[in-house]
């Protein structure tokens, strides 16, 4: 195991960079924790697998340093890393057994037999693949062989840490909750250093300690699921975790007031001297938007989605749109609908980025 | 247009795929399949599409009997879940390319390909191609061509799967919408009950190769027939427990209770309880929740909602609560079971009795 510091890492696919845009990895330090969990979050295109692809050794970053307990890796090649890799496909030995495939990794590194059998043991048990230990991997299911994959990427013991590329995306949902919760166990179990990529925020959340939210090259966050829940340090974290999104309105700040059109809406703390000429907006949170017909801000409801355990509301608020979500039993009022943002759970953004309260900051 | 399937059965080397189904699809419908991978569902689309014949049964298109007939003499689309597309030829030339094979005039090819282009927001890829786009605006491209074709069926085999979730979430929305307009029936294949819900229209649960249920989609998640239907349609997975009813008592777990919610007015007998995991409380809620002590396997927090996983009496279970909550793994957990939201179903898998609010939905 291992803690791993990016230190001023950014990459460029352009041989003499110059403009921001010209980074696929725009400049920024990071460190992961020894056996800490941690799930790399974005949009296909933000960058994530080329941060995985310079972590594993596939890629050299045009600037920048990686430090494995301390150590400068940066130059070093893949093999050299000792990691272990999970990728989205299943990459498993179809004419061995699931025995030989599990153990293909410690016998590669002349781990001892006795130790062999006892690690294949433990992690067949976890993957509940005991009973088909003896057969060819050839004759299993696309879900059965993937679980090979992540049995092999959590045999060994002495790896600096697990890297997985999308793991779970061909399995199928059920077996999904099962598998993340039996990674969850053996993390807790070894406390690996794991590194789970996804744009799945269901996943991520689920999965990690704390998770890496990536935007257009950039980290944007660094946070517990809580934390990108309760307070994301960008618009495009809001947008992107929670379905539907955070509500971002454009407004006006005075004090602990802000202007939402001809409307006004408290909020948790005063601010004060805030950038000139700066995009202003508040970001609340559909779970902490509620219905009333007395209080709050005038909206026409555009439409209901009832999904089961919950309703989402689709408003317009001048125009602008608003989605509030609802428990399975309650009303929706027919007309005269307002919408009350709960001001604890309101925050403010400049430029797309959290801005914190006279008392907070 | 209709089309009804009659008794439809499909078997590969004496291996059952498709089960004796029935289902009448509705001009202008959209209707979804939901079910596991392997269920039957691209199986089954290919029924529909003519890609494969049925080893018994009948396909029925506005009355007529289409069974024999092959996909080219049929009005359908389908698109998949990979993005298929000519890579060499351009976006413009891909969406056009149903009309040229139809001979359509130039000025009409013009018009149907803006306008689909329009719709599915790759009206500025138009010169480039495939491999130049995103995934999204590649499967957006495949979506268009089904479009100009106008087909009366459209059969979309979870074309938004290999999509980032924010993408899925716009095209989910659009999607129905956009084909709606053309009056066409629409079936799309899911593996994921949310999906279904959000897409709304009727839903049909698959499992092994056999439709459990047809109906309204918020009907089949509210008044399941059957536990594999409950089952297909969770996700977290659906809580069960096998429970006895006596003489107005009900034996649940260690806990004798008066049989109150759905479980009032049962024949006395063995049944098996179904919970959804929001129903799963680690707070007690009405006088006659019933309290558990289960055993913590894993918890798992997603910010707003926590998810924690527990072992009762050789069950596993799963709650999910708002808020974080971690209790520690291997501790015990007191949860309470609220008795107006079981689903009750015979030993013989059958629904017996549902949610009151459920069945007042229904009626």
């Amino acid at each position: 195991m291992a803690r791993i510091d990016l230190s001023r890492l950014a990459h460029s696919y352009v041989p003499q960079p110059k403009a921001k845009s010209d980074y696929a990895l725009k400049e920024f330090d990071l460190t992961w924790d020894d056996g800490g969990a941690y799930a790399l979050l974005g949009p296909s295109g933000c960058g994530k697998t080329t941060l995985l692809n310079i972590i594993s050794g596939l890629l050299a970053p045009s600037h920048g340093r990686i430090l494995f307990d301390g150590e400068d890796v940066t130059m070093l090649p893949p093999e050299a890393r000792n990691i272990a890799q999970v990728f989205q496909f299943p990459v498993v030995y179809d004419s061995m057994t699931v025995r030989d495939n599990l153990a293909f990794p410690l016998r590669n590194r002349g781990v001892p037999a006795d130790e062999i059998d006892r690690r294949v043991k433990e992690i067949a048990e976890m993957l509940e693949m005991t009973p088909v230990l003896s057969r060819k991997a050839s004759n299993l299911t696309a879900d059965a062989k993937q679980k090979i994959s992540l049995g092999r990427g959590l045999v060994r013991a002495d790896v600096n840490a697990i890297l997985f590329d999308e793991p779970l995306t061909v399995i199928d949902p059920h077996l999904k909750w099962l598998l993340r919760s039996q990674l969850k166990h053996l993390h807790r179990r070894f406390a690996h250093t794991m590194i789970y990529v996804t744009h799945d925020q269901t996943e991520a959340l689920t999965f990690a300690d704390k998770v890496v939210v990536m935007y257009d090259g950039e980290v944007v966050q660094v946070g517990t699921p809580h934390e990108l829940f309760q307070r994301p340090a960008h618009t495009f974290v809001g947008y992107f975790i929670g379905s539907p999104g955070m509500n971002v309105l454009p407004c006006r700040v005075d004090g602990a007031l802000a202007t939402v059109g001809s409307h006004q809406v408290p909020l948790r703390g005063g601010y004060r001297a805030l950038p000139q000429g700066a995009k202003t907006e508040i970001g609340v949170r559909p779970e902490f938007v509620r219905l009333s017909r007395t209080d709050g801000l005038p909206v026409q409801v555009e439409r209901v989605d009832d999904v089961g355990r919950f309703r989402v509301v689709k408003a317009r608020l001048d125009g602008l749109a608003v989605n509030a979500l609802l428990p399975e039993d309650a009303e929706v009022p027919a007309d005269g609908v307002r919408v009350h943002f709960d001001p604890q759970a309101t925050n403010l953004y400049v430029d797309d980025h959290l801005w914190l309260t006279e008392g907070e900051a | 247009m209709t089309l009804e399937l009659h008794n439809v059965s499909k078997v590969v080397d004496r291996e059952t795929h498709i089960r004796d189904v029935s289902l009448r699809l509705e001009r202008g419908s959209l209707n979804v399949l939901l079910g596991p991978t392997l269920s039957g569902k691209t199986s089954l689309m290919r029924l529909m599409a003519g890609l494969d014949e049925p080893t018994a049964g009948r396909i029925v298109m506005n009355g007529r009997d289409v069974t024999g007939l092959p996909v080219r003499k049929r009005s359908v689309a389908m698109v998949y879940q990979q993005f298929i597309n000519y890579p060499t030829l351009s976006v413009w030339e891909n969406i056009a390319s149903p009309l040229k094979v139809a001979g359509r005039p130039r000025d009409e090819i013009d018009r149907k390909v803006a306008e689909a282009a329009r719709l599915l927001r790759i009206d500025r890829m138009l010169d480039r191609t495939p491999l130049e786009l995103s995934g999204g605006q590649q499967q957006r491209t495949a979506l268009a061509r089904a479009l100009v074709k106008g087909a009366e069926l459209v059969l979309l085999d979870e074309p938004l799967a290999n999509l980032d979730y924010k993408l899925r979430e716009e095209l989910r929305e659009e999607l129905p919408r956009i084909f709606a307009a053309s009056g066409a029936i629409l079936v799309y294949a899911t593996t994921e009950p949310a999906e279904a819900l959000l897409l709304g229209g009727h839903t049909a649960t698959l499992h092994e190769g056999a439709v459990t249920q047809f109906g309204p989609t918020l009907e089949v998640y509210r008044r399941p027939h059957d536990r594999r239907t409950a089952q297909v349609f969770s996700d977290p997975p659906m809580n069960f427990l096998d429970i006895e009813v006596r003489g107005g008592m009900a034996w649940i777990g260690e806990a004798v209770v008066p049989a109150t919610g759905s479980l009032r007015g049962l024949a006395d007998g063995d049944y098996t309880i179904g919970f959804r995991p929001n129903h799963l409380a680690l707070a007690a809620g009405r006088p006659d929740a019933i309290a558990l002590s289960a055993v913590v396997a894993v918890t798992e927090i997603t910010g707003s909602e926590s998810f924690v996983h527990m072992d009762y009496a050789g069950c596993r279970w799963v709650a999910l609560a708002h808020g974080v909550h971690e209790p520690a793994i291997d501790t015990e957990v007191r949860v309470w079971l609220d008795p107006h939201r079981f689903f009750v179903f015979g030993r013989d898998g059958r629904l017996v009795a549902a949610p009151a609010t459920a069945a007042a939905a229904a009626a």
